[in-house]
C-alpha cells in the first residue's frame, strides 16, 4: 500500500458513516495529500468508487485485505 | 460544475422510516450537493429534540421479526400491547450491533454537513406543537418555501 497523511478507521461502521466520515477526514487535508480509510461494511466498495468519481477526488486504491477493505483516496 | 440540489419531503414519523431522510442528505451533502429537508405531518417528530421513536410491527407484512415470528406468530397478536416497545428495543438493539449510525448522531451530521431543515408551520399550528421541543437551526415555514427550492433541485423525494 502506497504512502498516505492520514489515516482512518472506519471499521465496523455502516453505511452511510464511512463516507460521512472520509468527507470530514478529507476536509481537513491539503490537495494532493491522501486519506486511507480501513472499513469493514461490504457496500464501501462501491460506495468509495461513486464517492471519487461524483467528488472529483481520485480513489488511487481499492483491495480486501485480511477480511477488511482499505481505500486510498487523493484529495482534489 | 453547478452544485447539485436534493430536496426532501419527510412526512412519517417511525423509527424505521426516520433513516432515509437523514441518511440520504448527510450522503448527498458529503457528495457536494446542497440539501434541504421539508418536515411535513408526522415527519415533524423527526425534528424533536427528544427524539422517542417507535417502530411498529402492525400492519408491516414486511418487517423481519425475531424468532422467525414473522412467519407463525398470528398477526391480530402483534396488536398486544407491549409488542411495540418490544419491536423497537429489539430494532434499536440490531442497528447498534450492525453499526449502523444513531439517529441524533446523523441529524447532527445533516446539520454539521449545512443541510437545511424545515419544520412545515401548519402541521405544528395543526397539532399544537410546541416550538421550543423542537432542536435549533432549524426555519418554520410553509410549502411556497419548499418549491422555492424544490422548483430548482436535481433531485425531489418524498418520503
Amino acid at each position: 500500500m502506497a504512502d498516505f497523511d492520514l489515516e482512518l478507521d472506519a471499521s465496523g461502521l455502516n453505511c452511510p458513516l464511512p463516507i460521512l466520515r472520509a468527507k470530514k477526514s478529507l476536509s481537513g487535508l491539503e490537495a494532493g495529500q491522501v486519506l486511507h480509510i480501513i472499513a469493514t461494511d461490504p457496500g464501501s466498495v462501491k460506495d468509495f468508487e461513486a464517492f471519487a468519481k461524483q467528488t472529483g477526488n481520485e480513489l488511487m486504491e481499492s483491495k480486501e485485505e485480511g477480511g477488511k477493505f482499505h481505500f486510498l483516496i487523493k484529495k482534489a | 460544475m453547478e452544485q447539485k440540489k436534493l430536496a426532501i419531503i419527510a412526512t412519517k414519523g417511525s423509527l424505521d422510516w426516520a433513516y432515509p431522510p437523514f441518511i440520504l442528505a448527510s450522503t448527498a451533502s458529503a457528495l457536494g450537493y446542497e440539501t434541504e429537508i421539508f418536515f411535513t405531518f408526522y415527519g415533524l417528530q423527526l425534528l424533536k429534540k427528544n427524539l422517542n421513536l417507535q417502530v411498529t410491527p402492525l400492519g408491516n407484512p414486511g418487517m423481519p421479526m425475531p424468532m422467525g415470528m414473522d412467519k407463525w406468530f398470528p398477526v391480530a397478536l402483534t396488536a398486544l400491547p407491549g409488542m411495540q416497545s418490544m419491536m423497537t428495543y429489539m430494532m434499536k438493539k440490531k442497528m447498534a450491533d450492525k453499526g449502523v449510525a444513531g439517529l441524533e448522531e446523523l441529524r447532527e451530521l445533516c446539520q454539521e454537513a449545512e443541510v437545511r431543515l424545515i419544520a412545515c408551520q401548519m402541521t405544528v399550528d395543526l397539532f399544537d406543537m410546541n416550538p421550543s421541543d423542537f432542536i435549533d437551526g432549524i426555519e418554520f415555514a410553509g410549502a411556497a418555501r419548499f418549491f422555492e427550492f424544490a422548483g430548482e433541485s436535481d433531485i425531489c423525494l418524498y418520503i
